[in-house]
């Protein structure tokens, strides 16, 4: 199952609708970081509402887009984590260090704006 | 009678082969569902119906999400280090208590050494991980039996609180 990938002003939003296998995982980092290229957006988002399961192999490579975007150029946010899900990747161990995450898209959308007014890349 | 069905003989350092056949060889409820384990979608099909078995047995959502995310990584064991296997998922009771048991098997080559499997930080800071000691934590109960060039069986338990 393919993931959407958004354009929104100078962001792209990508929102997963339903579990993910490993393949779509790769091809949305794939297709994200090509994407911010193509239509030079400033920031992404990811929204990971509709994920009730996030494994090693879903967190290593969120982890691996927002270390990609941020090469590229770019600032990206993680956001809907749900309460059950963070519970889980606290047990495992798993850490999403160094990625932004906010709470809801709207979170993820104010988070984004206030690192493009820091440095100053608003457009 | 749980314990009748589900003998505890997976021991880290029992024979692989014995310990698999005598899961093999219990009987078979309509409460047990054999998930085979070739590719990564199968990772997904085997959580969810996980996941759906532990909903009718009662846990709560959190507990749900635990145990999907236990059935994901030993699933994803199998398909890293074994390419195949399966995942067999049923119901077990212990005089009140009723759990879910999650049985991950495969034929592959087998985990050299055990005791470094289970250490923390042998996973999961790695990128390629067993993800053992994390879903140690998840569950209630953790057994495991591996021989070399044999093959991997992981039991794990989880009991309705």
């Amino acid at each position: 199952m393919e993931v959407p990938i958004l354009k929104q002003g100078p962001y792209l939003i990508a929102s997963i609708q339903s579990a993910l296998s490993d393949e779509d995982l790769v091809q949305l980092r794939d297709a994200l970081v090509a994407q911010v290229g193509k239509l030079r957006s400033r920031g992404v988002i990811v929204d990971v509402t509709a994920l009730d399961v996030m494994d090693s192999f879903a967190t290593r490579t969120l982890r691996d887009i927002a270390h990609m975007i941020r090469l590229r150029g770019a600032e990206m946010v993680i956001v809907g984590i749900q309460p059950e899900v963070a519970f889980a990747l606290v047990r495992l161990g798993l850490k999403l260090e160094g990625v932004a995450t906010a709470l809801d898209l709207e979170e993820g959308i104010l988070y984004l704006n206030r690192k493009m007014t820091e440095s100053g890349k608003k457009r | 009678m749980g314990d009748d069905r589900h003998p505890r003989t997976l021991r880290t350092t029992a024979s692989h082969h014995a310990a698999r056949n005598r899961i093999e060889g219990r009987p078979e409820g309509n409460d047990t569902v054999r998930v085979p384990i070739k590719s990564d979608r199968d990772i997904i099909f085997a959580r969810q119906k996980g996941k759906e078995m532990a909903s009718k047995l009662g846990f709560s959502s959190t507990d749900l999400t635990l145990i999907a995310t236990s059935i994901s990584e030993l699933a994803r064991n199998i398909v890293l280090y074994a390419n195949t296997g399966e995942i067999i998922l049923g119901t077990v009771h212990q005089g009140e208590k009723r759990g879910l048991s999650v049985v991950a098997s495969d034929e592959g080559r087998g985990i050299p050494d055990i005791q470094r499997a289970l250490q923390d930080g042998f996973s999961t800071s790695h990128s390629l991980g067993l993800g053992l000691p994390g879903v140690r934590r998840l569950m209630d109960e953790f057994e495991i039996s591996s021989e070399i060039n044999r093959g991997t069986t992981v039991s794990v338990r989880k009991w309705v609180p």
